[in-house]
C-alpha cells in the first residue's frame, strides 16, 4: 500500500522541458517512478528522455491515463499550472515551486475546496514510497523500504534524519514533505490520517518547525483520532521571535508558533518528542522496537 | 515588505481613507516649519519599522513649534529598539473622541483574509484579543469576491454599533480591503482609527506587502527601505540570502531552513551560542554562492568559528568544497567545522583536506552533526 504514491502511480511532469523539470524527470525515472508524460505549452509532440510532451494537462491525461502531476514551473506561472491540474481531476498534484504569491495560493485553495484533487506543497520536496515510487526531489540514498511513515515541513532536514534512520536499519513506508509554506495543501493531520489507515505503516515520525499552528492541530488529531504511535521533532527552539527563518511559514509572531508550544502540545498527547536532532533515531527505535 | 507609516498613509489617503494633515521631515528646522504651518500643536512620530514605537518613546506630542523642534532634536538620529531614526512625520494633533481598531490579516488556517474590528483601539491586537476577546469582531473575506457590505453591517449591528457608526465604518473598511486586495497585503492596520469632530481619521497606518507578489507591484518595490533590519541583514537581503543575526559567536551555514534551525538548536543544546541563521537555499552548484554565504557570516566580528552543514542532494560536493576553499582565502581568520554529505562526498572532502594540508587552514571535517556541533562549541569556548 504505502500512501499517496506507489508502483501504480502514473505521473506527468508540468514544466518538463525546463532545466529543473528535465533534471528531476531523469532522477525520478532512474528511481523507477512511472512517468508517463510531460506538459509544456507549445512543445507538444517533442519528447524528454523518451517521455512524450503535451501542450496541455488535459491532453496528457487523456493520452496517458495519468493520475498524478508534479509541477516544476516558476512561481509566476504556478497558479495557472495548479489550476490546470485540478481541472483535469488528478488524484494528487505535487507543487515543488517556491515563492508563490499569497493571494494566488488563497485562490488555489478556494478552487481545491470544490475538488477531490489533493495538493502537496507548494514549496515542498514531494513524496517517496521507498522502492516503489518517488514524486519529488528527495535524494534516493536517504531512504530504504520499511514501516516508518515520515511527514515533515522541511527538505534537507528530512533527508538528514531519514539517512540516519536508514543507516540505523529503520526503513520507511512513505516519506511526505508537506513544505514550508504557511498555507500548505495537505497538512500534518491529513497525512497522519493516511498513515493511520495504511497497513504498511506501524509508526509515524512528525518533523515540525516553528511558525503557524499545524503541529498543535496535529496534536489535537493525535489525541482524538490516531491509533498508531507518533514520534516528533521540532526545529527552531532557539529561533528569535519576529524573524523569519527561511521558510515563509517559519516565524514566531505575537508569541505564537514557538517550538515550546508545539513540543508541549505533542507531549501532552503522548507523542515522544526528541529533544534534538541526534536523539531522533533513538526515539524512533524506542517506539518501534518496543 | 513593511511600509513606513508615512508611505502607508499616502496610499490610504489616495484610496479614500482620511489621515491627519502632516508632512515628513529630516531636520529639527523642518519640523518647526511644519508645526507652524499646522497651527502649533502637533505629534512628532519617528519613522522606524518596529512594533511598540510609541511605548519606546518614538511618538511625542508638542504643544508649540518650539517644543516640536526640541523633540525633533532629540529624536532624529537617536535609536529606537536598535533602529536609527532618520525621518519623522509631523502631524496635527487630533481631537480624539473615540479610538477603534481596524486590522486586516491573512488567516493562514482558514486560508483567507480576515477583517478584525474592535472598539478597543490604541493597543496592539494581541492585547485586545487577550483582554477583550468578545470585543474582537472578525469578518472573513472571500479572496475572489472581496468584502461585501452586508458582512460589515451584520457584524456591526449585532455588536450594537450605531447607524452612523456603521455607515462611517463601512466606508473606511471597504477602502482598506480594496487597498489590501490591490497591493496584496499580508497585513494592514489602522490603530487607532480615531473618531474626531469631523469624522474618522486613521491616526496610524500599517501596511505589509507579501514579498512573493512584489514583482506585480513595481511601484511599491521603489519604496523599499531596508532600515527595518540589522546592517548585516540588510546586506543579506540585497544579496538574496536567508540570513538572521543572533547574538552569539558560532556562525552557521546550512542548506535548508529546517536543517539550519536544527543545527542552531543543537549548538545551543550543547552549550554554544549561534551567531546567526543562514540558509543557503539552492544554487550551490556555483561555488560563488557558498563563497558569498561564508563571507557574509564571517563579516560578523563576533564569529569565532563557522559550522558548515550541507546535505548536497542535487549539488555535487566538490562544487560545495570549491566554494568553501574560495571563501576561506578571505574567511580563514576563523576555523571552519564542515559536515558534507551527498553526491561525490569523498571527492569534496578530499579537496578540503588537500587545501588544509597545503595552506594550514583550520578545517575540521566531521561525520555527524553532533560531532560538528561539539567541535564548534569547543572551539568557540576555547578562544
Amino acid at each position: 500500500m504505502a500512501i499517496l504514491v506507489d508502483e501504480n502511480t502514473k505521473v506527468i511532469v508540468q514544466g518538463i522541458t525546463g532545466f529543473q523539470g528535465r533534471f528531476q524527470t531523469k532522477r525520478m525515472l532512474d528511481y523507477g517512478t512511472k512517468i508517463v508524460g510531460g506538459v509544456s505549452p507549445g512543445k507538444g509532440g517533442e519528447d524528454v528522455f523518451g517521455i512524450p510532451v503535451f501542450n496541455t494537462v488535459e491532453e496528457a491525461v487523456e493520452e496517458t491515463g495519468a493520475n498524478t502531476s508534479i509541477i516544476y514551473v516558476p512561481a509566476k506561472f504556478a497558479y495557472d499550472a495548479v489550476l490546470e491540474a485540478v481541472d483535469s481531476e488528478l488524484d494528487l498534484v505535487v507543487c515543488v515551486t517556491e515563492g508563490i504569491p499569497l493571494y494566488d495560493e488563497m485562490k488555489i485553495h478556494l478552487r481545491l475546496e470544490s475538488s477531490t484533487t489533493m495538493l502537496l506543497g507548494p514549496n515542498c520536496p514531494g513524496v517517496i514510497s521507498p522502492g516503489k515510487s518517488k514524486v519529488g526531489l528527495l535524494p534516493d540514498r536517504s531512504f530504504t523500504p520499511g514501516r516508518l511513515g515520515i511527514v515533515s515541513r522541511s527538505g534537507t532536514l528530512t533527508y538528514q534524519i531519514s539517512e540516519s534512520l536508514t543507516m540505523a536499519g529503520i526503513g520507511q513506508s512513505t516519506v511526505v514533505g508537506i513544505g514550508g509554506d504557511p498555507m500548505p495543501g495537505l497538512a500534518f493531520r491529513d497525512v497522519l490520517q493516511m498513515f493511520d489507515e495504511d497497513d504498511e505503516t506501524d509508526t509515524v515520525l512528525l518533523i515540525g518547525e516553528i511558525g503557524g499552528s499545524a503541529e498543535e492541530e496535529a496534536a489535537e488529531y493525535i489525541a482524538t483520532k490516531m491509533s498508531k504511535p507518533v514520534v516528533g521533532y521540532i526545529a527552531g527552539i532557539t529561533a528569535p521571535p519576529g524573524k523569519r527563518m527561511g521558510h515563509a511559514g517559519a516565524i514566531i509572531e505575537g508569541g505564537r508558533g514557538t517550538a515550546e508550544s508545539k513540543i508541549e502540545a505533542l507531549r501532552g498527547v503522548g507523542v515522544l518528542v526528541a529533544q534534538s536532532l541526534h536523539e531522533v533515531v533513538g526515539a524512533v527505535r524506542k517506539i518501534m522496537c518496543w | 515588505m513593511r511600509l513606513h507609516e508615512y508611505q502607508a498613509k499616502k496610499i490610504f489617503s489616495e484610496h479614500g481613507i482620511p489621515v491627519p494633515r502632516g508632512r515628513l521631515a529630516e531636520t529639527p528646522e523642518e519640523v518647526r516649519e511644519i508645526a507652524e504651518e499646522l497651527g502649533g500643536v502637533v505629534v512628532v512620530k519617528a519613522q522606524v519599522l518596529v512594533g511598540g514605537r510609541g511605548k519606546a518613546g518614538g511618538i511625542k506630542r508638542a504643544e508649540s513649534p518650539d517644543e516640536a523642534e526640541r523633540i525633533a532634536e532629540k529624536l532624529i538620529g537617536s535609536y529606537i529598539k536598535g533602529h536609527k531614526v532618520e525621518k519623522v512625520l509631523v502631524e496635527e494633533a487630533l481631537n480624539v473622541q473615540e479610538e477603534y481598531y481596524v486590522g486586516y490579516v491573512i488567516d493562514k488556517g482558514r486560508k483567507r483574509p480576515a477583517l478584525i474590528l474592535s472598539k478597543k483601539g490604541g493597543m496592539n491586537v494581541e492585547e485586545i484579543a487577550e483582554k477583550y476577546p468578545e470585543e474582537m469582531l472578525k469578518i472573513y473575506i472571500d479572496p475572489l469576491w472581496g468584502l461585501q457590505d452586508y458582512q460589515v453591517r451584520k457584524t456591526l449591528f449585532r455588536a450594537e454599533f450605531s447607524s452612523s457608526e456603521v455607515s462611517e465604518f463601512l466606508k473606511i473598511v471597504k477602502n482598506l480591503c480594496k487597498i489590501a486586495l490591490k497591493f496584496e497585503a499580508e497585513l494592514t492596520e489602522i490603530n487607532p482609527l480615531v473618531l474626531t469632530d469631523t469624522g474618522f481619521v486613521a491616526a496610524d497606518a500599517r501596511l505589509n506587502i507579501d514579498d512573493n507578489s512584489l514583482y506585480r507591484h513595481p511601484e511599491l518595490l521603489k519604496l523599499r527601505d531596508a532600515t527595518e533590519v540589522d546592517e548585516l541583514e540588510r546586506e543579506a537581503i540585497l544579496k538574496g540570502l536567508n540570513y538572521v543575526k543572533i547574538e552569539g559567536d558560532i556562525g552557521i551555514v546550512a542548506n535548508g531552513a529546517g536543517l539550519a534551525m536544527a543545527t542552531m538548536d543543537l549548538i545551543r543544546l550543547m552549550g554554544g551560542r549561534p551567531a546567526n541563521f543562514l540558509d543557503t537555499g539552492g544554487g550551490l552548484a556555483d561555488p560563488q554562492k557558498m563563497k558569498m554565504c561564508l563571507e557574509h557570516v564571517v563579516k560578523d566580528e563576533n564569529v569565532k568559528v563557522v559550522f558548515v552543514n550541507i546535505f548536497a542532494e542535487i549539488t555535487r560536493c566538490e562544487k560545495v568544497a570549491e566554494g568553501i576553499i574560495l571563501a576561506m582565502q578571505n574567511t580563514g581568520r576563523v576555523p571552519h567545522v564542515i559536515k558534507l554529505v551527498g553526491t561525490n562526498e569523498e571527492l569534496g572532502k578530499q579537496l578540503l583536506k588537500e587545501y588544509a594540508e597545503k595552506t594550514g587552514a583550520e578545517i575540521y571535517l566531521v561525520d555527524s552533526i553532533e560531532e560538528g556541533a561539539k567541535k564548534a562549541v569547543e572551539i568557540a569556548g576555547g578562544i
